[in-house]
């Protein structure tokens, strides 16, 4: 094999290979250029959204902690800060969707208690194909089956999410999690090697072949040679993961590490590169020393598995000892691997002789690649294609409302949430099904709430907007609950970067999401990005996941939407301009994925989320709900399901019905309160518009003199199972 | 007066039992599966979780642990000893309760809030409540599903040892079972977690009485 054949199949381009040359004033061996290879992919390296990402703003009064860790930090009061952060494992779950999912909860779990935190809380953020295709079915089931099978058994709660389908995910489905860590703020690590002469030390599970290439793997397309590559995707033992949770923290307890570090993908050769690089200093990896758990791996393997379940800590010679005696009480492997130097390398020796040695810094120093942002061609003639005129208008609303709240993307997410352990851990204040969910932190009236959001058709039809919407949509959800948004992490799920649509995409949503964060005072703090989410025939709608964490002072001060009395008065808040284009309402009932979608007025919605949570904060609210997917009509309907109270509701705006019933709206939150708490609540609304469309009552919903349904029968509609059978056209099963 | 609450390797309820355990008024005793030592305590609590992964049987491996031989003696002695979930499983598997805890039958992980009835006050652990007592609690499991022969099941209904009672069976269990008790009536096991709802920022304490009860009936034998 030549030299040229040996880089590419390492996925390093020529460009990238005479780099390597430069840098290292010779030609590297095998060993090294596979540190070379995994370091520099897409997965490690950001090679193509690193200069996008700058964009974001990441400082904040909250702030402690911004990008370039292993995850985000904010401050919460009381001495108390969360670490948090998503990532993605989509590829994994494309080819093997349990095993995928499963480490993939597992790897940013590893993250947050690298950071020194105990993770108490996980979301997950799901995109699939339409669920009438069988492997789509296939994937969603086995994947919402791994999050469990990990979660459940790691005993952090699963606490909530968000679930969409659309044909663009067909065969490459999106699996982001993002994990919650609680910290005292003052013990929060960074990992960093400090201390010539420290010890490296490696705990947890062996070592094994699973996983190698994971991280380049992770770098390419989909196609049909990617189901050979089920042997990249790691397995996942939650037990080992429990154990090593609870070790780590018993370690940093007892005081006994300078820095510790997860393995992630990459293994070995990232988590100490990025060590030795933050700290200045070398690392040198004795091969021989690791723990293997098969025979004849050679030591290009040993250093890139990405075996799971496995954490690297820096430690003083004189703790050594002891840090192997905890790690035995919990029944887990642990070995010196090798120790911190003054050269800079990361260095493999094996048999005592140097395997191979790179400067750790140029390994974390992967090429940037920046590219001209052309705006794709399908965007004008979608956003176009939209006539109103021609989109015939409802003869039944009753049947169209059944219908939309039976469809995948609009109906109950009880059968997926059920699986999962959302309570372990008594802290889980508000439950999967609203909003967001709250958590609270023991012994103290403080919590937070969490959300993941992101409009994927929206970004489709309008990158940038959806950008500003997805981040829009997450604050709207954390204030209707009644929590203070402070920070986002994030997950850029896209296609190809070398093609110009998809590079457009990015560009323009990371564009929208900036502006977004920086008027609604909400830095990005950690995040993910994860490109080449495409098959021969399909690239993945542009899907910046964004995971939003917002606290409260008292917890005790919060608001669900289910409706809690008859007799309330139903709010809606903000200026209720509903449109058509890219609503689910068009998808759904015209299947039509067109037209320009909701503009979200920064300035004027933050107003309105800011009223509605300083009426829940003081106590004057219980009930708010956001207008959001489905319109207005989908939303009253889940206010009133949960409690088994009514609505009568009569609509407002002149004209087309279904565009008031179904259209959607940036800025609009629904209240429910009782008459005595009307005059209060208009004074903390101060200059925000409001209007009364209704009452809360009986068992029927009733709007305008279109729709009139019993509950037991929008019940019925929207409390499906998802993982029963579909039928072909998607239509209402009832 | 000291509730003590076995932590195996892969527990994940201890903490919210401990926490349960002092809000009860209690204080609460970690007891590693691998120390032999009860350290005096006046009551067990075997949590949730999933001991040693699961693997092989949820309970199975558990039930070897040191601390297990320890439990037993102090079962004979008459200390009362509570299992919740995996703690049920694994007094099923140590056969200090009989029966099994088979999947699901939706074959399902399962965590939702279910309806219960209270069969029998007749236990430390329900001495506070009101024969037929409603009350809701959370369940999460994959083997919820209560099995026990047919002439096991005859002897439970008989001697009054069902312990709480599903309205709305979510697993299959026989005899719409969510807990049990042996027939010294002082080892109880049940599947829903009490220490779950011990907490009305949660939005319930129906739980802690579960809890309060064993502190009332530890009291009134000392």
């Amino acid at each position: 094999m030549s030299i040229q054949e040996v880089y590419s199949s390492l996925g390093l381009s020529d460009l990238e290979y005479d780099r390597i040359l430069e840098l290292m004033g010779r030609v590297p061996n095998y060993l090294e250029l596979v540190m070379f290879s995994v370091m520099w992919s897409e997965h490690c390296g950001y090679k193509n959204s690193r200069p996008l990402l700058k964009r974001f703003p990441n400082k904040g009064a909250r702030i402690l902690q911004g990008p370039g860790e292993n995850a985000g930090v904010i401050e919460v009061g009381k001495g108390w800060a969360l670490v948090f952060k998503m990532e993605s494992h989509n590829h994994p779950s494309a080819v093997e969707p349990y095993e995928g999912a499963a480490t993939g909860v597992g790897g940013i779990i590893r993250d947050v208690l690298a950071m020194g935190a105990r993770p108490i809380a996980l979301l997950d953020s799901l995109r699939f194909g339409p669920l009438e295709e069988e492997r789509n079915l296939y994937l969603f089931r086995e994947v919402v089956r791994g999050i469990g099978g990990y979660g459940n058994a790691i005993g952090v709660p699963t606490v909530g999410g968000e679930v969409e389908f659309a044909a663009a995910y067909s065969g490459n489905p999106l699996v982001n999690a993002m994990c919650i860590g609680l910290v005292r703020a003052e013990d929060f690590l960074q990992a960093c090697a400090v201390g010539e002469g420290n010890l490296v030390v490696l705990f947890g599970a062996k070592t094994g072949r699973d996983g190698i290439h994971g991280a380049t793997f992770a770098s390419d397309e989909l196609t049909d040679e990617s189901e050979k590559k089920r042997p990249n995707v790691q397995v996942g033992d939650p037990f080992a993961g429990k154990m090593l949770v609870e070790c780590s923290l018993d370690l940093l307890k007892k005081n006994l590490l300078v820095s510790l570090q997860d393995l992630g993908a990459a293994g070995i050769t990232s988590s100490a590169s990025e060590m030795a690089a933050k700290g200045g200093v070398g690392i040198e990896i004795d091969i021989g020393k690791v723990p293997l758990r098969e025979m004849g791996m050679k030591p290009w393997e040993i250093v890139i598995s990405e075996s799971q379940e496995r954490m690297l800590a820096i430690v003083k010679p004189t703790d050594a000892e002891e840090v192997l005696r905890v790690v035995e009480r919990f029944e887990l492997g642990a070995a010196v691997i090798g120790r911190v130097t003054g050269h800079g390398d990361l260095r493999i020796l094996h048999e005592g002789e140097v395997s191979g040695s790179v400067p750790a810094r140029y390994l974390a120093d992967a090429p940037v690649y920046e590219r001209e942002v052309v705006a794709p061609e399908y965007l004008e003639e979608v956003q176009k294609r939209l006539d109103l005129e021609k989109v015939s208008r409802p003869q039944d609303y009753n049947a169209v409302l059944l219908r939309m709240l039976a469809h995948p993307n609009l109906c109950s997410r009880r059968s997926i949430f059920e699986q999962y352990d959302h309570q372990v851990g008594t802290n889980t204040v508000i439950l999967p099904g609203a909003d967001a969910a709250v958590i609270r932190i023991k012994g103290t009236a403080l919590g937070f709430a969490v959300t993941t959001d992101c409009r994927g058709r929206h970004c489709y039809l309008d990158p940038r907007g959806g950008g500003v919407a997805s981040v829009a949509e997450a604050y709207r959800n954390l204030s209707c609950v009644g929590a203070e948004p402070v920070a986002v992490t994030d997950c850029l799920n896209f296609g190809s970067p070398e093609k110009a649509g998809p590079y457009y995409q990015l560009a323009a949503c990371i564009e929208g999401m900036a502006e977004a964060c920086e008027a609604l005072g909400t830095p990005v703090v950690s995040g993910n990005v994860s490109l080449y989410n495409e098959t021969e025939e399909e690239t993945v709608y542009p899907t910046p996941t964004v995971g939003m964490v917002g606290v409260f002072e008292d917890v005790g001060c919060r608001a669900t939407p289910s409706i809690k009395r008859g007799g309330d008065e139903i709010l809606l808040i903000g200026n209720f301009r509903p449109v058509l284009g890219g609503s689910e309402y068009l998808e759904i009932v015209h299947g039509s994925v067109t037209g320009t979608p909701l503009r979200t007025d920064l300035a004027a919605e933050k107003e309105v989320y800011d009223a509605v949570r300083r009426a829940i904060s003081a106590g004057v609210v219980d009930t708010a709900h956001d207008l959001s997917g489905g319109g207005l009509a989908v939303a009253l309907a889940e206010m009133a399901l949960p409690g088994g109270i009514g609505v009568e509701a009569r609509l407002l705006p002149e004209g087309r019905q279904d565009v008031a019933l179904f259209g959607e709206v940036g800025g609009c939150v629904l209240l429910a309160v009782p008459e005595e708490k009307l005059g209060e609540l208009k004074m903390l609304l101060e200059e925000v518009h409001y209007t009364r469309i209704g009452y809360t009552g009986g068992n029927r919903l009733k709007l305008s003199r279109l729709v009139d349904l019993e509950l037991s029968e929008l019940g019925k509609a929207y409390e499906r199972d998802l993982f029963e059978r579909h039928a072909p056209e998607g239509g209402y099963l009832g | 007066m000291r509730v003590g609450v076995t932590v195996f390797p892969g527990s994940n309820c201890e903490r919210d039992a401990l926490f349960a355990i002092e809000r009860a008024g209690a204080l609460p005793v970690e007891l590693w599966h691998a120390d032999g030592d009860l350290r005096s305590v006046d009551a067990v609590v075997v949590p949730g979780g999933f001991s040693y992964g699961d693997y092989l049987r949820p309970g199975a491996i558990a039930r070897f642990s040191k601390v297990m031989t320890t439990l037993e003696d102090f079962a004979k002695d008459g200390g009362p000893i509570l299992g919740i979930c995996n703690g049920f499983q694994v007094l099923t598997e140590a056969c200090l309760l009989p029966g099994a805890l088979l999947r699901n039958v939706g074959m399902r992980f399962l965590c939702c809030s279910v309806t219960l009835r209270v069969e029998t006050i007749k236990t430390p652990w329900t001495s506070l409540f009101e024969p037929s007592d409603r009350l809701v609690l959370p369940v999460a499991h994959n083997e919820g599903n209560y099995f026990a022969d047919p002439w096991t099941l005859d002897e439970l209904e008989a001697e009054g040892r069902v312990v709480l009672r599903y309205l709305d069976n979510p697993n299959g269990s026989s005899n719409d079972i969510a807990g049990i008790c042996n027939a010294e009536r002082n080892v109880v096991g049940i599947m829903p977690h009490p220490e779950r709802f011990s907490d009305l920022t949660l939005g319930s304490v129906e739980g802690l009485k579960v809890f309060e009860s064993v502190l009332s009936f530890v009291g009134t034998r000392v």
